[in-house]
C-alpha cells in the first residue's frame, strides 16, 4: 500500500453503494478526498450476505464474507472501511468468530481453499466509516475542514442497530453518541431523541409490512417530536426504510411526516462547503430542499441558563 | 461435569450449530428478550418461550413458527440478556434448521432469504430490482403493479435501482468457494 | 530410606471416595508399601470410631507414623493430628492423602482412573512420612485490644460485644460518623420498625462505652505483625475542628454558603454544606470540613464558620493525625457499594429524571431526609401517582454482578408498601424470582398481594420517555414481557425505582492486600469455610463481619457481628495462641546475603541482619509459604516440614509405577 500522507484502508463498499445507495458513495468519496482519507476499494468484492445467508446456511456465508477478507489482506491492507452498518457487522462477526471458534476457521479456510484463498484470523481491523472519520480524523480534524457550519439545522442522528450492537465496541450499545458529537461539530443542533439506536425493520418491509411500517413510524414519530428537520443515518438499510417506505407510513397511519433523511457524509460535504449537488442530495425519495433552507449563517443564540429551581431535587451526572 | 441435556437432541443441535451456543442452558426465562424485541408482538412465541419449547424437546413447534423470522437483527436482546445467550445468532441457527428440515409453514420469509441469495450465488452481488419482482412476483404480483408505479418506479427515476445485476469478475472461484462451504456444512450436520 | 512403622488408613467418606474409588484395593495395595505395618480402609475416619482406630493402632502396634487417606487437609487435618496426639505421637508425623477432591471427586465415572490416582496419592504420602520430623507449635500471647474496621451495623454490633466483655476496641470509620447504610434508611423490613430508632442507641452506646476508643473520619494505613501481635497505623484525618471546643451547636454549618451534592449519606439526592455533620443523629456530634469543596481552601477567602462559632473550634491549620495501636485481632465490617445504575443505560439512570435508585429512594421518604419524607418527582413537587419498582439492578446479571443480592426483594417490598401508605395509587413490582426466604419474610410478601401491589413477572427490557401510542405521553414506560401472559406489555408510570444491588466496597481489594487476606471471583472477602467458618478468614487473627463478606441483610449482619466478636473473645479469654511451626530458616554459615529472599516474602518476615550481612527469618511472622525456599539461589533456607527431602520423596512416591521404568523415546 503507497505510503503518502493521510490515513490509507482497504474499502468495501458493498452492493447498495452502486445502486440505491449512490448517494452514500458519492459523498463519502467526496469527504474522503478534503479529510485526507485514502479508501482502496478491495478488487472483485463480493456482496456480504446481508442478513439472508446467514439464515439459510451458516458455513457458506461465512465463507462469502471472508472470501472478501482474504483478498483485502492479499492486497496488504490492515484495516478494512466499511460504509454499510450491515455489511460492517457481517465483515466484523466473521473476523471475531473465526478468532473465537478455531473449529470454524478451519472449515472456512477449508471452503476458502478451494478458491486458492486463505484468511488468518485478525490479519484485518474490521471499522465502520463513521469510526474512522470520529476516531481516526477525530473531531478537530473535521472541525478544521468546516466552512460553512450548519447553523440552525435541527438534525437527528440515527445509529440503528448494528454499528453499536452487538459488540462492537465502538461506542455505547444503548445511548451512542460520536455522531451527536460530529454533528455538533459541524454546527449543527444535535436532537437527541431516545431511539437513535432502535431498529429501522431491516429486511421486514419484505416480510411483513404490518411489523416494519410500525418500526418505520415510531423512529418517525419520535423524531418528529423532537422537531427534527433531518435525520442523517450511517447505514444504506435505515436509509432506504426510513426514506422509500415514508410515504407508505403516512399512508397507512394517516400521518403527514416529512422528514429527509441523509447520509452522515452527505451533511459533513454540506458543512465542507460542497453544493448539494457535489453530495448528491436530490436522490432521496423525501426532498431535503426544505429543510436545508434553515440553515442560517449565523449561528443560533446561546440559550440562556436557567436557574436551578430551588425545590428540584439534583440530578446524578452522566458518566462518560 | 458432563451436560447430555436430558437426551434432548434438539437442544444439543441448537446449541452445536450457534458459536457460544452453550449458553442456552443457563436460561433464566426472565423475558428480557421478549420485553426488548421491536417486533415481539407479532411473534407467535416470544424468544423466551422458544427456548422453553427448545429446551422441553418441542421441535416441530419452535422450527415451524414465525418467532426466527420475525427476527430483524436488532441484537437488543442479544446485548441486554443477563445471562449472555447469544440470542440473535440463535435465531439464525433456527432459520437455517427450519429450512433444512422444510418445517417453516409460512414460506415467505424463507423464499425472501433464498431468493436474496440466490443472486448472490450467480453474481457475487445482490440486485434489488430483480429481488424485488422475483420475490414478489412469487408471492404479491398486485403489490409489485404498487411497486412499479409508485416507490419502485421512484427509486428507477432517482438511478437508485438498477435494470442489470452486477457481476463480480471472479465468479468460479467464489462459486467453488460456496460448493465447498456447503459440502463441509452437509458432512458436519450428518 | 529410615525404617518407621507406618499406619495407612483410606477413608470411604460415605460414597463421597468409595463410590468412584475402590477403597478396598487401595487398602489391601497399600499393606505392600515400604514401612506400611498396618492398612485399613474405613466408612468415616473422621467418625470417633475411625480416629479411635488410629490410637489403638498407635499404641497396640507401636506405630510411629499414620497416613490417612481421606478429604482436604482443610478439613479434617486437625482433627487426624489431634487423634495422633491423644495417641502419644507427635501430630506432625501424621500425613494426609486427598482422594476425594483429588482423585474420586474428579474422575466420578472412571473407577480405575480414580483408583490409581488414590493409589500414587497413597504412595507419596507412604514415602513422605518417614522423613516427617516432630515439631511443636509455637505459643504466643494476645495482646487484648480489638481492631474494628468500618461503624456500620456490624461493626458497630461486634465492637458492643467485645467491649461489654470488658476488653478494649478500637472502632474506625472513614466517614465523619458511624451508622452505616442503616442510618440512611427510614423503615426496616419486615417490621417496619424506625430504622433510626433502633440503630441510634446503639450507636450512642459506641461514643459513650469506657472500653471502646471510636476513631471516625480516618482510615487504616498500615498493619504488622500476627495474630495476636498486630501493629496497626491509623490515619485520622483532619477534621479542622477541635473536638475538646465543639458543642455540635450546628451554627457553622447553617451560616456556611457553600452547597454540595452529597453523595454519601444523602446518596445525590439532596445537599450539604461544605462544613457539615452528615445527619442530626450523627455519631460523634462534632462536624468536618470537606476541604475539597470549602471555599476557604478552594479560593483563599471566606472563613464564614470561624467567625460564627460561639466557641472558637473551628481550626483550619489542624492537621492529619497517625496513630498506633497494638492490636491482637482486627474485624472487617466495611460494608457494600450500592450498584451504579448508569452502568445499564437501558434503565435511564441519569438521563430519565424520575428514575430513582432505591437509596435515593429511601432518603426521599426518609423523614429527615432532603424532602422531609414527601414522597415527589424530581422536580420536588409533583406527587407520582404510579411507580414501578425495577428488582435486580446490577444483580443476577453476568455482565455487572452473578450474585443475588439477597435484601432487594424485601426493600423492594417495602418501598410498595410505603407508596400505598403514603400517597396510594398504583405499584408495578417488576420481579424475576421473589426471594423472601427469613422469618416474618413470606408473611410480609402476602400482606403485600392483599394492599394490592401488582406483580409483574418479567425482567425490564427498558424504561423509556419516548411514547409511542395515547396515554404514554409524558410518562415513564416500563417495557418487558409479562412471562405469565407471554406477552410484551409496556407500562406507563410517574417514577421508577430501581432496585439497585449491593457491590464490594471499590477498594475491597486494597483493603484486603492491606490485612492479608483475599477476595472471591465476586469480589466480597474470603471467609474460612462458607459454612462452618463463615467469620474467619484464611489470615489468623482477621475476621469478617457483615455485607463485606457477601450480601446480606441488617439480621443477619447483626448476628455476624456478634459471631465474629465471640471468635475474637475466645482469642482474648485464652490468651495466647498457637502458631504452625511450620517455618523457614536460613543457614546463615552458607547465607550470601543476596537479600532475593526479602523481597520475595509476601509476609516481610525476612529481615536483612546488616551487621552479618545475612538474612534471617522472623519465626512469629512467617507463614511457611515456601516462596523463599524456592527463590534461594544458595539453597540454603529449609521449610520446616517442607523439606527437599520430604518433597522429594513425595514425588517418588507418586511416581512409583513409572519411577524405574526405562524412558521412552519421544516418537
Amino acid at each position: 500500500m503507497s505510503t503518502n500522507s493521510g490515513h490509507h484502508y482497504g474499502y468495501y463498499p458493498g452492493c447498495s453503494i452502486t445502486k440505491n445507495a449512490a448517494a452514500y458513495g458519492v459523498s463519502t468519496d467526496a469527504i474522503a478526498r478534503i479529510l485526507g482519507l485514502h479508501l482502496h476499494e478491495i478488487s472483485d468484492w463480493n456482496c456480504c450476505g446481508a442478513s439472508e445467508y446467514f439464515s439459510i446456511n451458516q458455513l457458506p456465508a461465512y465463507a462469502l464474507v471472508a472470501r472478501n477478507l482474504a483478498l483485502a489482506a492479499g492486497e496488504g491492507a490492515t484495516e478494512v472501511v466499511a460504509p454499510c452498518s450491515l455489511c460492517y457487522v457481517n465483515l466484523y462477526k466473521t473476523d471475531k468468530n473465526m478468532r473465537l471458534h478455531p473449529d470454524l476457521k478451519a472449515k472456512v479456510n477449508r471452503a476458502l481453499d478451494a478458491g486458492n484463498l486463505h484468511y488468518e484470523p485478525d490479519t484485518l481491523k474490521v471499522r465502520h466509516l463513521l469510526d474512522i472519520v470520529v476516531n481516526d480524523v477525530g473531531y478537530d480534524g473535521v472541525a478544521a475542514k468546516v466552512t460553512k457550519p450548519l447553523y440552525n439545522l435541527r438534525v437527528a442522528p440515527y445509529y440503528g442497530c448494528l454499528i453499536v450492537r452487538p459488540d462492537t465496541g465502538f461506542d455505547n450499545v444503548e445511548y451512542p453518541t460520536t455522531m451527536d458529537k460530529l454533528m455538533e461539530t459541524l454546527g449543527a443542533t444535535v436532537v437527541d431523541y431516545p431511539l437513535k439506536a432502535e431498529c429501522c425493520g431491516g429486511h421486514m418491509t419484505q416480510i411483513s409490512d404490518t411489523v416494519a411500517l410500525e418500526l418505520i413510524r415510531r423512529l418517525l414519530h419520535n423524531a418528529a417530536e423532537y422537531q427534527a428537520d433531518v435525520i442523517v443515518t450511517v447505514c444504506p438499510m435505515c436509509q432506504l426504510n426510513l426514506d422509500a417506505y415514508q410515504a407508505d407510513v403516512n399512508k397507512r397511519f394517516g400521518t403527514n411526516y416529512h422528514i429527509p433523511i441523509l447520509y452522515f457524509t452527505q451533511v459533513m460535504g454540506l458543512a465542507f462547503g460542497m453544493t448539494p449537488k457535489d453530495v448528491a442530495i436530490g436522490k432521496e425519495l423525501v426532498s431535503a430542499d426544505r429543510a436545508l433552507t434553515k440553515i442560517t449563517a449565523e449561528p443560533p443564540e446561546k440559550p440562556k441558563t436557567r436557574k436551578r429551581d430551588k425545590k428540584a431535587l439534583p440530578m446524578p451526572d452522566m458518566i462518560e | 461435569m458432563k451436560t447430555s441435556n436430558g437426551g434432548n437432541s434438539f437442544l444439543d443441535q441448537v446449541i452445536k450449530a450457534t458459536p457460544g451456543g452453550e449458553k442456552l442452558v443457563l436460561c433464566l426465562q426472565c423475558g428480557t428478550c421478549g420485553g426488548s424485541c421491536p417486533s415481539g408482538p407479532d411473534m407467535d412465541y416470544s424468544p423466551r418461550m422458544i427456548f422453553a419449547m427448545t429446551s422441553a424437546g418441542m421441535k416441530d413447534q419452535v422450527l415451524s413458527s414465525n418467532t426466527p423470522w420475525f427476527c430483524v437483527s436488532c441484537y437488543y436482546c442479544t446485548v441486554r440478556c443477563p445471562q449472555e445467550i447469544p440470542i440473535t445468532d440463535i435465531m439464525y441457527t433456527l432459520k437455517q434448521l427450519a429450512i433444512q428440515e422444510g418445517r417453516y409453514e409460512q414460506r415467505k420469509a424463507s423464499d425472501f432469504s433464498e431468493h436474496f441469495i440466490g443472486y448472490v450465488e450467480n453474481y457475487g452481488r445482490s440486485f434489488e430490482l430483480g429481488l424485488a419482482t422475483r420475490y414478489f412476483l412469487f408471492h404479491n404480483p398486485l403489490k409489485l403493479v404498487n411497486m412499479g408505479m409508485g416507490m419502485g418506479m421512484s427509486m428507477i427515476l432517482r438511478g437508485r435501482m438498477g435494470f442489470i445485476p452486477e457481476r463480480i469478475k471472479n465468479m468460479d472461484q467464489l462459486q467453488n468457494i460456496l460448493d465447498k462451504a456447503k459440502q463441509i456444512a452437509k458432512e458436519g450436520a450428518a | 530410606m529410615p525404617e518407621e512403622k507406618v499406619g495407612v488408613y483410606i477413608c470411604h467418606c460415605g460414597h463421597n471416595i468409595a463410590g468412584a474409588v475402590d477403597v478396598e484395593a487401595v487398602a489391601e495395595w497399600a499393606k505392600g508399601l515400604p514401612n506400611v505395618t498396618v492398612s485399613r480402609d474405613y466408612k468415616f475416619m473422621c467418625s470417633s470410631l475411625g480416629q479411635e482406630l488410629i490410637e489403638e493402632d498407635i499404641k497396640e502396634q507401636g506405630l510411629t507414623r499414620v497416613v490417612v487417606a481421606s478429604c482436604s487437609p482443610h478439613m479434617h487435618e486437625r482433627t487426624f493430628r489431634t487423634a495422633c496426639e491423644r495417641a502419644g505421637l507427635n501430630p506432625y508425623l501424621f500425613e494426609m492423602a486427598n482422594i476425594r477432591e483429588h482423585a474420586s471427586w474428579v474422575h466420578p465415572d472412571n473407577v480405575q482412573a480414580a483408583t490409581d490416582k488414590a493409589k500414587a496419592l497413597v504412595s507419596g504420602a507412604v514415602h513422605r512420612v518417614v522423613y516427617n520430623k516432630p515439631l511443636d507449635a509455637m505459643e504466643v500471647p494476645v495482646e487484648p485490644t480489638t481492631l474494628v474496621v468500618g461503624g456500620g451495623i456490624a461493626g458497630i454490633q461486634a465492637a458492643l460485644e467485645i467491649a461489654d466483655a470488658g476488653y478494649p476496641v478500637v472502632l474506625v470509620e472513614r466517614e465523619p460518623s458511624i451508622g452505616g447504610h442503616m442510618a440512611q434508611l427510614d423503615k426496616t423490613f419486615p417490621t417496619l420498625d424506625c430504622s433510626a430508632c433502633i440503630l441510634t442507641p446503639k450507636m450512642f452506646d459506641v461514643a459513650m462505652h469506657p472500653n471502646i476508643t471510636l476513631l471516625t473520619y480516618s482510615e487504616v494505613e498500615k498493619v504488622e505483625g500476627y495474630v495476636g501481635n498486630f501493629e496497626v497505623t491509623i490515619r485520622k484525618k483532619a477534621r479542622k475542628i477541635n473536638e475538646a471546643d465543639c458543642t455540635g451547636c450546628g451554627t457553622c454549618w447553617e451560616k456556611c454558603p457553600k452547597k454540595v451534592v452529597d453523595e454519601v449519606y444523602e446518596s445525590g439526592l439532596g445537599y450539604r454544606t461544605a462544613i457539615y455533620r452528615p445527619f442530626p443523629q450523627a455519631v460523634p456530634k462534632y462536624p468536618v470540613i470537606d476541604v475539597e469543596t470549602c471555599t476557604y481552601y478552594q479560593t483563599g477567602k471566606c472563613r464564614v464558620c470561624e467567625k460564627f462559632c460561639p466557641t472558637g473550634a473551628i481550626n483550619f491549620d489542624q492537621e492529619d493525625e497517625l496513630i498506633t495501636y497494638k492490636i491482637g485481632n482486627v474485624i472487617l465490617a466495611t460494608g457494600y457499594d450500592q450498584f451504579d445504575p448508569r452502568r445499564i443505560p437501558e434503565y435511564g439512570y441519569g438521563r430519565l429524571a424520575n428514575v430513582f435508585t432505591s437509596l435515593e429512594f429511601e432518603r426521599m421518604v426518609n423523614a429527615s431526609g432532603p424532602t422531609d419524607g414527601q414522597m415527589v418527582l424530581r422536580d420536588g413537587v409533583t406527587v407520582p401517582k404510579s411507580v414501578a419498582i425495577v428488582h435486580c439492578v446490577g444483580s443476577r446479571d453476568r455482565r455487572y454482578n452473578q450474585y443475588c443480592s439477597a435484601v432487594c426483594c424485601m426493600y423492594s417490598l417495602k418501598f410498595a408498601h410505603l407508596v400505598k401508605e403514603r400517597v396510594g395509587g398504583e405499584v408495578y413490582n417488576f420481579y424475576m424470582d421473589i426471594r423472601t426466604s427469613a422469618k416474618g419474610y413470606e408473611e410480609f410478601y402476602h400482606r403485600l398481594l392483599e394492599e394490592g401491589v401488582h406483580f409483574v413477572r418479567g425482567r425490564v427490557s427498558k424504561i423509556t420517555g419516548a411514547a409511542r401510542q395515547p396515554g404514554e405521553e409524558g410518562k415513564l414506560i416500563v417495557q418487558c414481557e409479562d412471562t405469565l401472559i407471554g406477552k410484551q406489555r409496556r407500562i406507563p408510570v410517574d417514577m421508577v425505582v430501581l432496585s439497585a444491588g449491593m457491590e464490594p466496597r471499590h477498594d475491597a481489594a486494597e483493603v484486603g492486600h492491606l490485612f492479608g487476606i483475599s477476595c472471591s471471583v465476586d469480589g466480597f472477602f474470603i471467609e474460612r469455610h462458607p459454612k462452618l467458618d463463615p467469620v474467619a478468614t484464611m489470615t489468623d487473627g482477621i475476621y469478617i463481619a457483615g455485607v463485606c463478606q457477601g450480601p446480606k441483610d441488617i439480621p443477619a449482619s447483626v448476628a455476624q457481628g456478634a459471631g465474629a466478636a465471640a471468635r475474637v473473645l475466645s482469642v482474648i479469654g485464652k490468651g495466647s495462641v498457637r502458631l504452625e511451626p511450620v517455618r523457614a530458616t536460613i543457614d546463615e554459615a552458607n547465607c550470601s546475603g543476596c537479600r532475593i529472599c526479602n523481597t520475595m516474602c509476601p509476609y516481610s518476615a525476612i529481615d536483612y541482619i546488616e551487621d552479618l550481612k545475612v538474612s534471617r527469618v522472623n519465626p512469629a511472622l512467617c507463614k511457611g509459604c515456601g516462596t523463599c525456599v524456592a527463590a534461594c539461589p544458595s539453597q540454603v533456607i529449609t521449610g520446616a516440614h517442607f523439606t527437599y527431602e520430604q518433597i522429594t520423596a513425595q514425588i517418588d512416591g507418586v511416581l512409583f509405577d513409572v519411577l524405574h521404568q526405562p524412558v521412552a523415546e519421544p516418537v
